[in-house]
């Protein structure tokens, strides 16, 4: 039974001046309660427009998006998102960027149960002795914590999540990742990742969907991930299964689709 | 003691600049050259002959205008003479117009340049009036103004209002135009409502766009008002410039002239250190 579905979906964009760009066409997938999938491809193989659209972002110019079976007709925090340039307003400390999205959702809380509800997303990051302090403070990978913080703390339906370390150095990437484990693990969201890193999607996804290179993108393949969890990237890269799904995917990459 | 490295501060050039203008001003004016027969005639018409006769005419030296600059500053809060006001109290006089012109054009303007850049229709319908409106000299509407508020110091307070309205008006309507899409997207996931967007989204990010329009307006308006005196003002910098024109006392527009200079750069200076208190870091 899946949450989120995606039905036959299509998106043209508009060229200034005349004509069209067709991005994706006629995807369809389906997403299960509590799978995590990620979405893997060469640049601009429309992989962020699909996430877009479950986001509801954009709107599709043919076929529909349902998640938790209602049609989805715009953005919501029910499909919260963590975007790829973690997208802190830097006019907000990260207390008040994560309390942004509380408010939003949790409307009836006091302000004290709502203060609770952020810090706790914030322990959740590991950032609680950080919360006020402004972004230009903090590292980048701090950022993206917060903007993973924010996305959590609005209790989404579907987490989003948009190369969310892609802008971030080797190291702190892999923690990030490690952190994203544990968190994914603790809550048991329903998750849709887009990223270009084999090794990240294999770490994390209970399924992967590869995209075939742009124009009028497809699903060229879906790859099932049954590595038993929790999941150690050291323990990982001895293991002959991994080693495997990881040779299916590059062979996807670099000899099916060459960018 | 490094005597190249002294010489290399960009500070001693700025000073030797100074001090060689003023030595090579002091020359060219302190050789009599400004006695009656070197009377310019086109000057001697336009002053009038009887002023002519009364007075040399001459460039002063910068020694006679440091000289009227302390008697000036001296005497800048005077006021036992309601004709001979201390320059203080006209300097004041421009900036509390300026102030209030700009203050009425901010009012107008944010909220304007807000709907400008966030309803393209509402930006289609008044484009063409600001496009119109926009380059029009200030003082184009000066008589005007004189003929509709009666009154020479409402009249220029309207200057002002003109011609600080524009670039604050544009900046904002770009800035609020130009808000980064990761910030309305981020709005429009959490599902921020039309007034939180703008509140919280949109009128923080603009702020450093609006900030530069603060500038630009009030540098203009300290531009205009010494204009708009001049025109009718019975008080006010321009008006004690023009005053001291009509009494032949160069070296008190010279002063006048330095000191509006001053102001304006302590105005910008200000306002700089202001807008960036306001605006975000990244």
């Amino acid at each position: 039974m899946s949450f989120l579905s995606v039905s036959d979906v299509s998106m043209a964009f508009r060229i200034k001046g005349n004509g069209s760009f067709l991005a994706l066409d006629s995807v369809s997938m389906d997403v299960a309660g509590n799978e995590f999938v990620c979405l893997i491809g060469h640049s601009g193989c429309g992989k962020s427009t699909l996430l877009n659209l479950i986001a509801g972002l954009l709107l599709p110019t043919a076929g529909e998006i349902r998640c938790d079976g209602k049609a989805v007709r715009g953005p919501g925090p029910d499909r919260a998102m963590v975007f790829q340039s973690h997208a802190l307003l830097p006019w907000m400390t990260c207390f008040e960027n994560v309390h942004l999205a509380v408010k939003q959702v949790f409307s009836t809380l006091s302000a004290a149960q709502m203060k609770d509800k952020v810090e706790e997303a914030l322990r959740l990051v590991h950032l609680d002795h950080a919360m006020h302090k402004y972004p230009y403070e903090i590292s980048g990978g701090m950022k993206q914590r917060v903007g993973i913080a924010r996305a959590l703390a609005a209790a989404p339906q579907v987490l989003l999540l948009d190369e969310p370390f892609g802008a971030l150095d080797a190291l702190t990437r892999a923690s990030l990742q490690d952190e994203l484990v544990r968190i994914v693990e603790s809550i048991r969201s329903t998750v849709v990742m887009v990223t270009h890193d084999i090794d990240e999607a294999i770490l994390l996804s209970d399924r992967i969907v590869m995209m075939t290179n742009g124009p009028a993108a497809r699903i060229g393949d879906v790859l099932k991930i049954d590595l038993p969890r929790p999941r150690d990237r050291v323990a990982l890269a001895a293991n002959p299964q991994y080693a495997a799904h990881r040779e299916y995917l590059l062979k996807f990459l670099y000899q099916k689709q060459r960018a | 003691m490094n005597v190249r490295r002294f010489l290399g501060r960009p500070w001693v050039a700025s000073l030797a600049i100074f001090v060689v203008f003023v030595a090579v001003w002091q020359v060219l004016t302190a050789g009599g050259s400004g006695g009656p027969g070197a009377l310019d005639p086109e000057y001697a018409r336009l002053a009038g002959q009887s002023a002519a006769v009364q007075q040399t005419g001459a460039i002063p030296p910068p020694t006679a205008v440091a000289a009227r600059g302390w008697e000036l500053l001296v005497n800048a809060f005077d006021r036992s003479n309601p004709n001979n006001l201390g320059i203080a109290w006209h300097l004041l006089q421009s900036l509390g117009r300026v102030l209030l012109g700009f203050a009425l054009a901010l009012i107008v303007a944010v909220p304007l340049g807000f709907a400008l850049g966030l309803f393209p229709a509402v930006h289609q319908a008044l484009n063409p009036f600001i496009q119109v409106l926009r380059p029009i000299s200030p003082l184009a509407w000066m008589p005007l103004a004189l003929y509709i508020f009666r009154d020479s110091g409402i009249s220029a307070i309207f200057i002002i209002f003109i011609c600080a309205l524009w670039p604050m008006l544009i900046n904002t309507a770009v800035g609020a135009a130009n808000v980064r899409q990761e910030w309305v997207n981020v709005s429009r996931v959490f599902g921020l409502d039309a007034f939180q967007h703008v509140t919280r989204i949109i009128f923080p990010a603009s702020v450093p766009m609006i900030m530069t329009g603060v500038r630009i307006s009030v540098g203009i308006a300290w531009f205009v008002i010494v204009a708009a005196e001049m025109v009718g003002a019975q008080s006010g910098v321009g008006y004690f410039i023009w005053n001291e024109w009509n009494n032949l006392q160069l070296s008190s527009m010279i002063v006048a002239i330095v000191l509006i200079g001053l102001i304006g750069l302590g105005l910008d200076v200000g306002l700089a250190w202001i807008g960036a208190r306001l605006s975000f870091r990244e």
